[in-house]
């Protein structure tokens, strides 16, 4: 136990979570006073002593399903036996369905004698009532029969997946819950009781997805081992997802990330601010202290200095591979605006547009940053990014208005597509403006490769930096404000 | 070593016995605190019930409840001790205006005079120090712990992970019993990785649909199953579209008393929309469910 443990906690660190020493004990001495028979509680127990931030849970249970999926009764796997018990499994199941409701017929034949449309009759029973045990025990069935899976072949989970729900019409399922539950209130349903139903629906049915999941990551493990298993598994921490290499689920919960990080980094730089170096002596209020001290000044006030704020110019290249990483840099700045006393936006691609009349007066960010796609005119030939006639076109029309406290922030890889650089642009800037930022969400190592042409623009900026994940991200707004 | 819970599920029906449903994870995170004794972190969204818990904890092991309330610029002085200055002043001052005042005996007095003010009698106890020092079995539950700034964090290690205080004047003083602690924390900064070691970590998000149900159940009275069953299934739905403030639990049962006192059996699209603004709290937000609520979500 202690051995597994140990391997354990090891790929938990491996996943990047921050463990401790400590905190290791603590989970082992945890356990001790929870019935390991119980794996919910086992699962909390270590939650609670070796997780210690909501966003690592998704990585935590992760690691968790492959080294504990094949403990207790009914998580075991593999060999015969545990398909006897399966079909057994199976077998109670159907009779006690006949019984019940008298309509499936084909009750003790096991599954193995199913054809598939009973099966696909049996998925749609198991999510229209919701009935768990059943639910896993037809996506087991679907696994074993249709995943196709071989020992040692070398393809992912998610092909074993693909497959499997390809052919369980899982879509197909939740229309057909639809249709019954249209019918059982006897026609139409009215919009909101049709949304509460398919919330339902859908809801069952990424449970089923869950549950074709965990099973070919059982069966996985069986085959290959834990710790191969636990490697291929391994993803990276939402703040550390590539923007640009994001998939949608990982996108997703980007998203969701955000929001608080924004929350978070808000609040901290209003404090900066309020709790910056003391400056100068503030006679008069030393002098009004010093009153209730007899007229000793005993407690010298200090005038806190008041910072001008300031200024933000974002100019984002929104072109397709690009685009994410300038969407959330435009939500960051746009939610910690308050810091600011002015932010504009302008987008482009090869043609320039300011935006920042999408921001103001909407109140979501989303929203407006759906209008900055939708609506902004920055195709000028072809729409394939051209930086240097953009950054003309900037400093045609909007030049003048950069001055000494404004902060000039260029978002994009400079894959220029072999146009002019125009870089004198940026060196322009550089003496009218407060600082001139470079923000590159590709990795160091492409720079200057192919057609981008950063290292040509960096030598007019005060700094380019590096911006691939939200801790970059994150980093790099402390140092602008 | 008493423990005050035999079981998990022990602690989860005497948490349900003073109305307060909770899931295999939160009382299996009390049950260890008490059996490790080790503080709780409690984080999640607001109007989860964090607070509570610790007021139902409190509740159901008949302690006293002692509260820090944190906000920033909470120092030692309002959190641990501090020493009745003024008391301390006039004690001098006796013991000037009694008129022993012979050179020789100065070098006496002034230590029996520093030992006395240094006494019990002039310290004035704050939650942190109370909590130590109390004979009765308290609950300890310091509130939105992410306030403080990361410099004062450092004040409550010693009572964490040792349930003790340091008072240079007097000494160390232990905890007479080992409180339940539960910190909570709206995560509106990272704590530090000192604090968050010595503490169990739990997590409060929104209940699950049953769950909810249940709390409303519970929590409101004249509520009907099909009604509670509605509601649940409502704020699910809304917290499912993309907020500013998602509704909290306590918002859910603010909506659902309402609907009880407008008589209302079935919620249908208009009454819900109507009544929304007790849900949502942003402009934004209600426009936007409103117009979500009317589609039938379909993808």
């Amino acid at each position: 136990m202690i051995d597994l443990l140990a391997g354990f906690i090891q790929e938990l660190r491996r996943a990047g979570l921050p463990v401790s020493l400590t905190e290791d004990l603590d989970a082992m001495e945890a356990i001790k006073h929870i019935p390991l028979e119980d794996r919910e509680a086992f699962k909390y127990a270590l939650a609670a002593t070796l997780v210690k931030s909501a966003a690592h849970w998704k990585a935590f249970e992760t690691v968790f399903e492959v080294y504990f999926s094949m403990r207790g009764r009914e998580y075991t796997i593999g060999d015969s036996n545990a398909d006897a018990e399966l079909q057994q499994l199976m077998d109670e199941l159907q009779s006690g369905e006949g019984e019940q409701d008298g309509t499936s017929g084909e009750g003790g034949g096991g599954m193995e004698a199913l054809t598939p449309e009973e099966l696909a009759e049996m998925l749609y029973k198991a999510m229209l009532n919701a009935d768990e045990a059943m639910m896993r025990a037809v996506a087991r069935q679907a696994v074993k029969r249709f995943a196709g899976m071989e020992p040692g072949r070398p393809v992912g989970g998610t092909y074993y997946l693909y497959r499997t729900l390809r052919n369980l019409d899982l879509d197909g399922v939740v229309e057909r819950m639809m249709e019954a539950a249209r019918e059982q209130a006897g026609g139409e349903l009215t919009p909101l009781e049709e949304r509460l139903e398919r919330d339902e629906a859908e809801i069952r049915s990424t449970h089923i997805k869950q549950e074709v999941e965990a099973e070919i990551r059982r069966r996985l493990v069986a085959d290959r081992g834990v710790d191969a298993m636990a490697r291929t598994l391994r993803k990276p921490l939402p703040e550390d997802v590539d923007f640009m290499h994001a998939s949608r689920e990982e996108m997703t919960n980007l998203k969701k990330a955000l929001q608080p990080l924004t929350r978070k980094l808000a609040v901290r730089l209003a404090r900066k601010r309020r709790h910056g170096r003391k400056g100068s002596l503030d006679f008069r209020s030393t002098v009004r202290h010093s009153l209730s001290y007899g007229g000793v000044p005993a407690e010298p006030k200090f005038k806190y200095p008041r910072p001008a704020k300031p200024e933000i110019f974002v100019v984002a290249d929104i072109s397709g591979s690009v685009a994410a990483f300038a969407r959330f840099t435009l939500q960051l700045v746009y939610a910690i605006s308050g810091q600011f006393s002015k932010v504009r936006a302008f987008v482009f691609i090869d043609g320039l547009d300011e935006v920042t009349s999408f921001f103001e007066g909407e109140e979501d960010i989303n929203q407006a940053v759906h209008r900055v796609n939708t609506e902004a005119d920055v195709v000028w030939v072809d729409g394939h990014s051209d930086y240097g006639h953009a950054l003309e076109v900037f400093h045609e029309r909007y030049g003048h208005e950069v001055g000494p406290r404004t902060t000039v922030l260029l978002l994009g890889d400079a894959r220029n597509n072999y146009h002019s650089s125009q870089s004198w642009v940026i060196k322009e800037l550089r003496h009218k403006a407060r600082h001139v930022y470079w923000l590159n969400p590709e990795p160091r190592s492409y720079w200057d490769t192919g057609d981008s042409i950063v290292g040509e623009y960096a030598t007019h900026c005060d700094g380019v930096y590096e911006c691939r994940n939200l801790r970059q991200l994150e980093r790099f707004v402390e140092v602008l404000t | 070593m008493a423990f005050r819970f035999d079981s998990v599920p022990a602690v989860r029906t005497a948490l349900s016995d003073v109305n307060y449903l909770s899931d295999e994870g939160i009382a299996g995170v009390v049950y260890l605190a008490d059996r490790l004794q080790k503080p709780i972190l409690v984080e999640g969204p607001a109007g989860t019930g964090k607070t509570q818990l610790a007021k139902s904890v409190a509740e159901i092991t008949g302690s006293r409840l002692i509260r820090l309330q944190c906000y920033e610029g909470l120092d030692e002085s309002k959190a641990l001790y501090e020493w009745n200055y003024k008391k301390q002043l006039l004690r001098i001052q006796t013991e000037r205006n009694t008129g022993n005042s012979g050179e020789a005996q100065a070098d006496g007095t002034w230590k029996e005079l520093s030992d006395d003010i240094f006494s019990d009698e002039f310290l004035l106890t704050r939650p942190l120090l109370e909590a130590i020092r109390a004979p009765d079995p308290v609950v300890l539950l310091i509130d939105e712990v992410d306030r403080v700034e990361v410099e004062t964090e450092a004040l409550l290690l010693e009572i964490l992970s040792d349930y003790q205080v340091s008072i240079p004047e007097l000494g160390t003083i232990s905890a007479s019993q080992i409180p339940m602690v539960f910190l909570t924390s709206n995560n509106t900064r990272e704590l530090s990785e000192a604090l968050k070691r010595r503490c169990l970590f739990l997590h409060i998000d929104y209940p699950d649909l049953d769950r909810e149900k249940e709390i409303v159940l519970t929590k409101v009275e004249g509520v009907s199953e099909h009604l509670a069953d509605q509601i649940a299934r409502i704020v699910r739905s809304i917290r499912t579209i993309e907020l500013k403030k998602s509704p909290s639990v306590s918002e859910t049962l603010d909506w659902a008393r309402t609907l009880v006192l407008l008589g209302i059996e079935t919620i249908d699209a208009q009454q819900a929309t109507e009544t929304l603004h007790i849900l949502l709290k942003y402009k934004s937000d209600i426009a936007k469910a409103t117009k979500e609520l009317a589609t039938a979500g379909a993808k």
